[in-house]
């Protein structure tokens, strides 16, 4: 059923882009397709446009529900609609899926036009930075000179502020959400082992297990496991399943017996029944290159010194994957070059995945925030 | 929050394109009368949720930071001035606090009730709390939780040495030149460190 404030039924569109990309990696993407979904309508001036950013499991599909598939709803869909905080009354909703994804944009799983099989483990590693390149030929073909904000969290949060620094001209608000200026070792760490998991199950074939036929689905749900503890919080988990015992009691095996093991286990399921690994492989390496202080020796407020958005930063007091700490790093490196920016530190339960619940407080602070922004 | 008289004083002391750190800033009323009246760059520094979105609706610059914990992250004497407006009382870390204004800033700009005041000094004569205009909260629910007068403020900066540039008093809005630990409700100062 559709809930009032929805967008309603939506559609995917692809857009067909026949010039080469060049990426950072030194890889080239000789054609690619990007798939994506608007919402609401670009104004006459064409200066309504926001551009929303997916993270690591996300998509195109940020709001309404498909035709076909009434269940499957946007992933922000509590965000994004008539009314809601990212008012589509006011503003016209992009939503793109990146490069090296596997939900119809050209990725792993497309055929490489140089072989005329699968890409696999062959595509090119692609970075937050080519993924902005990618949005910015969207916007082009969109008739998008400058869009009224870019937003995103986590991983999503990363092109936000990316977009701000490879064309400053082109947006004039950056909102990112418990995300960060670059990963910590510790996450990097986490990656690593989400990795392993992938590639060393044996159905993972180097990268081309699509043409055996199989998926290496163990490697894929440990990584799920091993992510999904670290975008909740212990406190949620405690609240959530604590020591519950499935059978009330210890039975001594290896199925479940806590809760917490039958959670996490379906977690990794679902998410293995239709995740591509190769894509979680390049998402999470994506997320550990980036760093725009990188070619500043590490100095962040000289990185963000070309930027000349205003900035919304949003932080979740118990998200410990993407710290309060590193989104006041982003902040105060804005105060340095003397931007406009505002942040927020919201008082929540619930981890990094905070940033796609409902929070009250937290959905006020974007509408208020977004509601400043001249169309 | 109403206009507040301290403002005035306050724009007084500010010059036009200043960059000015509200701590404490409530809905950003003192910001935006700097930014109409002095043309200055502002942020404000919050941390209660609702100032917090009353800000993001004026358009404030607000950062939501814990003032107990300092103001570690902002840059030593980046600001000209740093403010705060009738907070000082609520905050534990005093020194800390006012150490950190003068890292921060060039100058600090502090007011705050002064408990001295006569009408305050009556009524615990006559055995209650004083409850008053610059003390609006009852015991049991005041956010304040350091009760001094101007005599001990001056005594805390003397000790810490913190250089008093201006002191204004006032009772009720009007100027108060003599006897101020006694007969004013509110004293707004300019601080500087002592060189």
């Amino acid at each position: 059923m559709i809930q009032p404030q929805s967008v309603g039924i939506v559609a995917p569109l692809t857009a067909h882009f026949s010039e080469a990309l060049k990426l950072r990696s030194g890889g080239v993407l000789p054609e690619y397709d990007l798939v994506y979904e608007t919402y609401g309508e670009l104004n006459a001036a064409r200066s309504n446009a926001v551009l929303v950013c997916h993270a690591l499991s996300g998509s195109h599909h940020v709001a309404g529900c498909y035709a076909d598939d009434p269940a499957n709803v946007g992933w922000w869909d509590n965000l994004v609609g008539p009314g809601k905080p990212l008012d589509t009354e006011r503003f016209f909703v992009i939503g793109v899926n990146n490069l090296g994804g596997c939900h119809g944009t050209t990725g792993p799983r497309s055929i490489n036009p140089a072989s005329g099989r699968c890409w696999g483990a062959d595509f090119p590693f692609v970075t937050v930075e080519d993924w902005v390149e990618a949005q910015a030929r969207l916007a082009d073909r969109l008739g998008i000179e400058r869009f009224a904000a870019v937003l995103g969290g986590s991983l999503g949060g990363m092109q936000a502020i990316s977009w701000s620094l490879q064309y400053p001209e082109r947006v004039a608000n950056v909102l990112a959400v418990a995300s960060a200026p670059k990963l910590t070792a510790q996450n990097i760490a986490f990656n690593e082992v989400a990795r392993q998991a992938i590639l060393s199950d044996p159905d993972f074939h180097g990268g081309h297990f699509y043409e055996h036929g199989v998926v290496p689905a163990r490697g894929l749900k440990l990584a799920r496991m091993i992510g999904h503890i670290t975008y909740l919080s212990d406190d949620s988990l405690g609240e959530k399943f604590g020591r519950s015992l499935r059978h009330g009691k210890a039975v001594y095996s290896y199925d479940v017996e806590f809760e917490i093991e039958s959670y996490l286990r379906y977690q990794g399921d679902k998410f293995a029944g239709h995740f591509d690994a190769n894509t979680y492989l390049l998402t999470t390496k994506a997320l550990d290159y980036f760093d725009p202080s990188f070619e500043h020796g590490g100095n962040l407020a000289a990185a963000l010194a070309r930027s000349s958005a205003d900035f919304l930063v949003v932080s979740f007091s118990t998200d410990w994957r993407f710290a309060p700490e590193r989104s006041r790093e982003i902040v105060y490196a804005l105060v340095h070059n003397r931007r406009n920016v505002c942040y927020a530190e919201i008082e929540s339960a619930a981890g990094h995945d905070s940033f796609l619940l409902d929070d009250a407080h937290y959905h006020a602070v974007l509408r208020n925030y977004l509601a400043r922004i001249k169309v | 929050m109403a206009y507040r008289y301290d403002f005035d004083v306050i724009t007084q002391w500010i010059q036009a394109g200043e960059r000015v750190l509200d701590l404490g800033c409530g809905d950003g009323s003192l910001l935006r009368h700097l930014m109409a009246q002095r043309q200055i760059q502002g942020y404000g520094v919050e941390n209660d949720p609702d100032n917090l979105l009353a800000c993001l609706e004026h358009g404030i610059n607000v950062i939501q930071v814990d003032l107990e914990k300092g103001l570690a992250g902002f840059e030593d004497g980046f600001f000209d001035h740093v403010v705060m407006s009738l907070s000082l009382q609520a905050i534990h870390n005093t020194q800390g606090i006012l150490a950190e204004m003068l890292r921060v800033g060039h100058e600090a700009v502090v007011s705050f009730p002064n408990f001295g005041y006569w009408r305050h000094r009556q009524s615990i004569l006559n055995g209650r709390m004083p409850v008053s205009e610059s003390l609006p909260h009852q015991w049991f629910n005041t956010p304040n939780v350091r009760f001094f007068t101007i005599a001990d403020f001056e005594a805390l900066c003397e000790f810490n040495g913190i250089a008093v540039r201006e002191r204004l008093a006032f009772d009720d809005g009007k100027r108060i030149d003599e006897e101020p630990n006694f007969l004013a409700s509110v004293a707004v100062y300019r601080l500087g460190r002592q060189l």
